[in-house]
């Protein structure tokens, strides 16, 4: 049994890191609250093999594990990376161009009535998943409305009467597939939105200075900050290790792992958010400053795939089963 | 990162396993009384025993000194199957197999080793933890307990608290006072006392359980051979923090499985206990707290895992051990919460919970109350956590 990251799995952490260091740097990402998606550098992470990652070689992907895939993602949250990053992986080998970057795929699960498609604006198709399998949509064909100001600046919404049945790409089970790994990969964001708000007040704890002295001196700030660590630190080893029996390297099955992952993100990230605009006062509640950005992503996120109050009562039946 | 167990490591399980379910039937059951600590100290120190027949006693002790040698994951694996088997805990052995021993093991010198080690091992002596003080908990380096240097001893006067099964101990880890005039951290000294020196009083103290398993120790110049001191005198406080290390290491692995049983316990309690309508069950927000507990379980269990696989490659847990109690604690207090909630009436008896279940929900509950107070309260470890992990300026102490 090893829990430690191997050294590949640091090298491509600190590589994609650096990668998001140079070409996501915050205002490269506000930049694309006016511009919208930076194609460019949607390609440029294509280009790295982002969204090929878990793709087989013979495939034409990087064929690297689930593993690898959250600590890539995990850094791509904690820069708050724009743009519809699990749906259009989950594409690759499906979809033609979304590996390459070239096709930007976003998805919805089927509801009956009126919804709110995130990234539609932005994407070029859309895959809508049900009981039945998933079916794909042109963007164009999913008319509708652009909320004028969705919640999170970065993550577009349009408004549509209802959802078109689509073409079918794939049967229910690859349906299930794309729920279970999109669940996974939205708590490695997740992961990453709670390490980025984190690092943001507790930098914001040691140079602000109220009373003569850094506020991260005084208890009541400095234990928030540590309750945000532990949630963090919590929420990292529930992804880890569903990342790790995602590729038959764990113990346990698959959908419980990463269920637990899911459950603990949705509340870790928010919690996060919630604290880092706290530490910051009324900065906090800016436009300017980055905290807002980290809460409003991790409520968007916490809405995508799986639903964590159902998961929940999931594993509760688990318990008497 | 690969979170399975290799063949070696899968061998030491099942031989374990084997030998836990053919020795389990004959333990007799836990003491009636669990107050009755001459009894605990009994069951306790035979369960040892018969750890160290079968050579699984010390098991993450170097083989030198006795133990099995076995690595950090096979130490998570025998916690974990023996806890999952419902074998006896530790008990009255903790100080001497978690703390005290592999503080001798780092630190004491060969003849206390040969003195101390085996007989913790065979489960002859037991091990209790003078450390706090009336006016020195949470600032342990301010204690008081003075020794006075008298030729070849020590002359100990002063008072200890929460000496855990300190009625029923032959041995203390103590710590004195062996210089005031200097800063505080700097005349501390750490020493092994016998339990049946002349001047040692212990009167137990009630816990909120009504158990009276930690006690006051008045120590009135009690002498103490300086061949006990461990580590040099005055350098008391590296030594304590050596003992802390292996404290805050290992102590709550085994309780994130109990932990799961309690968890799975209480949500068949939940299927029984009746309301005006229905079970208690059938609420749904009773349900998905109780998952999403499951889940935060499972998640420690990882964590557990990740901090031991740490430990295997750089020999310690750092504030990492430190992150772990601080979670563990607040979801055992939210269990503790939905307990209540789930009990309804049943809750109002310790010890009986009108035949819901053999497990009691209610004494749990107020266990709980010590997992952010004792081995370092939750604000001493958030100060810890946010000043050592996340680079915070340090505060007024
Ligand atoms: C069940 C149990 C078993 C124990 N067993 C043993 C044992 O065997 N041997 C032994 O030596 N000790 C033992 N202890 C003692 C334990 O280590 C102390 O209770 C603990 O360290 C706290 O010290 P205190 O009780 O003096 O509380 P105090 O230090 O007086 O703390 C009171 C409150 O003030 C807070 N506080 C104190 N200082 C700070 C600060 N700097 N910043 C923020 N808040 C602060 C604390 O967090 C706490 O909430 C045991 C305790 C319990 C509950």
């Amino acid at each position: 049994m090893d829990f430690e990251l191997t050294e590949d799995q640091e090298a491509l952490a600190e590589g994609v890191a650096s990668l998001c260091a140079g070409r996501f740097g915050i205002e490269a990402v506000r930049a694309m609250e006016e511009s919208g998606l930076d194609r460019g550098r949607w390609r440029e992470l294509a280009d790295t093999g982002v969204f090929s990652l878990c793709l087989a070689e013979a495939d034409g992907g990087v064929g690297l594990g689930w593993a690898e895939a959250a600590v890539v993602f995990e850094q791509l949250g904690r820069r708050l990376v724009p743009g519809p990053l699990v749906a259009t992986t989950l594409a690759a080998g499906l979809i033609e161009g979304a590996a390459d970057g070239s096709v930007v795929v976003a998805t919805v699960e089927r509801t009956s009535g009126s919804a709110n498609v995130e990234h539609a604006v932005w994407a070029d198709v859309i895959v809508i998943s049900d009981d039945e399998g998933l079916w794909s949509v042109p963007a164009e064909e999913l008319v509708g409305t652009d909320a004028r100001q969705p919640l999170d600046p970065l993550t577009p919404v349009r408004r549509i009467p209802g959802l078109p049945k689509g073409v079918r790409i794939a049967d229910a089970d690859a349906a299930d597939e794309w729920r279970l790994h999109g669940s996974f990969l939205v708590a490695a964001l997740q992961l990453g939105v709670a390490i980025g708000a984190t690092e943001l007040a507790v930098a914001y704890a040691k140079e602000r200075e109220q009373f003569g002295q850094p506020i991260g001196r005084f208890q009541a700030v400095k234990h928030r900050c540590a309750d945000m660590i532990t949630r963090v630190e919590v929420l990292r080893a529930a992804v880890y290790a569903a990342g790790a029996t995602l590729d038959g390297n764990g113990v346990g099955a698959p959908e419980r792992s990463v269920g637990v992952a899911k459950i603990l993100a949705s509340t870790a990230a928010a919690a996060c958010g919630k604290d880092c605009v706290q530490v910051h006062g009324g900065m906090g509640y800016t436009w300017e400053v980055d905290a807002h950005l980290y809460l409003k992503r991790a409520w968007a996120h916490d809405l995508a795939f799986a639903d964590g109050d159902e998961l929940a009562e999931d594993l509760a039946a688990g318990l008497v089963s | 990162m690969d979170l399975r167990y290799t063949e070696e490591e899968e061998h030491f399980r099942d031989e374990l396993r084997s030998w836990l379910s053919s020795t389990l039937p004959d333990v007799p059951p836990l003491p009636a009384d669990h107050t009755d600590l001459v009894a605990r100290r009994a069951y306790d120190t035979a369960w040892q025993a018969r750890l160290h027949e079968a050579g699984y006693a010390g098991i993450h002790w170097p083989a030198e000194f006795g133990g099995r040698g076995s690595t950090p994951t096979e130490h998570l694996i025998f916690l974990e199957e023996t806890e999952r088997a419902g074998a006896p805990y530790v008990g009255v052995n903790f100080v001497g197999q978690l703390h005290a021993g592999p503080t001798l093991i780092a630190e004491a010198t060969d003849e206390q080793r040969a003195t101390h080690l085996a007989p913790i091992l065979r489960g002859d002596h037991v091990w209790c933890q003078g450390f706090s003080e009336p006016g020195a908990g949470s600032d342990l380096a301010s204690l008081a307990t003075r020794a006075v240097d008298d030729g070849d001893d020590y002359v100990v006067t002063g008072q200890k608290i929460w000496t855990s099964f300190a009625q029923v101990a032959d041995y203390c880890e103590l710590l004195v006072r062996t210089d005031t005039e200097v800063p505080k951290h700097k005349g501390i000294t750490w020493i092994i006392m016998p339990m049946d020196l002349p001047g040692i009083e212990i009167r137990p103290i009630e816990t909120a359980l009504g158990s009276g398993e930690f006690a006051e120790m008045f120590l009135d110049e009690v002498r103490i051979p300086k061949v006990n001191r461990v580590g040099d005198e005055n350098d008391g406080w590296r030594v304590t923090n050596v003992t802390f290390s292996f404290e805050r290491g290992t102590a709550f692995i085994s309780e994130v499985i109990s932990s799961q049983r309690l968890l799975a316990d209480l949500a068949r309690v939940a299927q029984k206990v009746t309301r005006r309508s229905g079970t208690a069950w059938d609420d749904m927000g009773i349900r998905r707290e109780l998952g999403v507990l499951d889940a935060e379980l499972d998640a420690l269990w990882s964590l557990t895992k990740r901090n031991v696989s740490q430990a295997q490659r750089t020999g310690s847990v750092g504030p990492g051990g430190s992150v772990f109690k601080l979670a563990y604690a607040d979801v055992r207090k939210r269990m503790a919460d939905l307990a209540e909630q789930i009990l309804g009436r049943a809750g109002l008896a310790i010890g009986d919970t009108l035949d819901l279940s053999d497990m009691d929900h209610v004494a749990e509950r107020l266990y709980t109350l010590t997992l952010t107070i004792a081995a370092g309260t939750s604000e001493i470890q958030r100060n810890i956590v946010g000043e050592r992990l996340l680079g915070l300026p340090r505060g007024d102490r």
